[in-house]
């Protein structure tokens, strides 16, 4: 088990950042454990949300920010609807990774890259185009074989369209996103 | 009833695509309800997961930029068959009511968003502004000897306070739908559980063990097919469903389908107008079954 000397690396600065930005008092959680037992995730975590809990209230932030879980969760909520003290421990946990990509924390991890592609997509087209997504995470992931069986299946399908939906405002979305970008720089 | 139900209507980028027949068969079932839907004129994505894991004023952003198209139509609320766009449109309404929040979204935009546009999914409109009771009346082709699960997600319901319907850990709506429809419906233990959602594509390991999960329970209850009402759900379970039984040695051959696409076959709408022909594991024996089992039904009678 891993010591951590409290007192030494307590970052209040960082509790008070957390609170702020996710509306929720971390004073709250009493490690009942309840997330945790429900998460879906938790298998895959190397940090179980309960415990993440407890080191965002501990002030850890570089061991909470660098934890494989944000990227793991995939916000089903379960969390969040089982908490007996109505923590939105879901909107924490989504609190952590606008606070981990923006102070560089983020790992390599596949999920990310998907996200990013996903959101790359809705830039340039307005709204997501799921070849282009898909080609857009193997050039990232270098995973050529991805999802390759499902095309026998799927495209007889005529559920697969090999160009984007034209759309009229996809320069105004692209707009929101690089206004994004230039408040994010200030 | 009401029986001018008229609502703007936001179909989500899947609809184009990979749920194609969601969007079908519930635009069908709403046109044999007399249901008017209008689409939201040019609507854009709603940013889905990947936005609000970002920045919470960027997701808000471009549900806004949809919510503003809305009041442009001169209505005040929409609705949509899918839980993402709707958990997200629904969050951006609610959480715009704080003026600090707001702010900052309106920095995002061209123009200061509109906080008055509420969003339901089409799930919540057919069961509380149609009504369940009147959906009975409309059959014409009950699924006789259909033995059913309702799955629902993870995230259909909940947070239950932004959510506002139904249950957050046993909904009943799915259910209430397809018994009204004169199926067998067999509770199903796991309606609320996640199935790994967009996970499909970076790792699919983890989907492979979550919905490979929900399909080993719907077998061990007798479920022949599974409704659910959401795109990621469903895409999950039935497009995948080979790689479930490759990965987890299992033999499922479970049919998936969308709520409304059973909704509008007991309305009589043909198959084709629902989307069949477009599910990966074929419903083709289930459907004939059905409609032995119903013949037999009428002889007896």
């Amino acid at each position: 088990m891993k010591v951590i000397n409290i007192n030494l690396s307590y970052n209040s600065d960082f509790v008070t950042q957390v609170e702020e930005e996710s509306g929720q008092k971390l004073n709250n959680c009493y490690q009942c454990g309840k997330c945790t037992a429900g998460c879906p995730y938790t298998e895959e975590y190397d940090i179980s949300v309960s415990q993440i809990m407890r080191l965002t209230q501990a002030g850890q932030k570089e061991q909470v920010l660098q934890a494989n879980s944000l990227w793991l969760c995939a916000t089903c909520e379960s969390c969040t609807a089982r908490c007996p003290n109505q923590i939105d421990v879901a909107r924490i946990m989504d609190v952590l990774r606008h606070m981990a990509r923006k102070e560089g924390y983020v790992g390599t991890g596949r999920v990310k890259t998907f996200w990013d592609s996903f959101l790359s997509s809705v830039k340039n087209n307005g709204r997501v185009f799921e070849v282009g997504l898909l080609v857009n995470y193997i050039s990232h992931t270098g995973r050529f074989w991805t999802d390759i069986g499902l095309g026998p299946k799927v495209l007889p399908k005529g559920k697969i369209h090999f160009k984007p939906t034209e759309m009229q405002g996809k320069k105004e979305v692209a707009k929101i996103f690089m206004r994004f970008k230039e408040e994010s720089a200030r | 009833m009401n029986t001018s139900l008229n609502y703007a209507y936001y179909p989500g980028c899947s609809s184009t695509g990979t749920s194609i027949e969601y969007d079908m068969s519930s635009r069908a079932v709403c046109a044999a309800l007399d249901i008017k839907l209008t689409d939201v004129p040019d609507w854009s994505c709603c940013g889905s997961t990947p936005a609000h894991t970002v920045d919470h004023s960027l997701s808000s952003a471009l549900s806004a930029r949809n919510l503003d198209q809305v009041a442009s139509m001169g209505l005040d609320s929409c609705i949509t068959p899918c839980p993402s766009c709707l958990a997200n449109l629904k969050t951006a309404k609610h959480r715009m009511e704080d003026e600090g929040f707001r702010d900052k979204v309106n920095n995002l935009l061209d123009k200061p968003a509109n906080t008055k546009i509420e969003t339901k999914s089409v799930l919540q409109i057919l069961v509380e502004d149609y009504g369940i009771e009147n959906i009975r009346k409309k059959v014409v082709k009950p699924l006789t000897g259909l033995v059913v699960g309702a799955y629902y997600g993870c995230i259909l319901n909940r947070p239950a306070e932004l959510m506002q319907f139904d249950d957050r850990e046993h909904p009943m709506a799915m259910d209430n739908i397809m018994e009204a429809l004169g199926a067998t419906v067999v509770p199903f233990p796991l309606k609320v559980e996640c199935c790994g959602a967009s996970f499909g594509i970076p790792r699919k390991d983890v989907v492979m063990r979550l919905s490979g999960k929900l399909l080993d329970t719907a077998k061990s209850i007798g479920a022949m097919a599974l409704v659910t009402a959401c795109p990621l759900c469903q895409m999950n379970l039935d497009m995948r469903q080979d790689q479930i039984n490759h990965a987890n040695g299992s033999h499922h051959k479970i049919p998936i389908f969308y709520f409304t696409q059973l909704l509008g076959l007991a309305l009589g709408l043909t198959e084709k107008e629902l989307g069949m022909n477009k599910l990966c594991v074929s419903p083709r024996t289930l459907l004939d079954f059905m409609v032995n089992e119903e013949n037999i039904k009428e002889k007896a009678a």
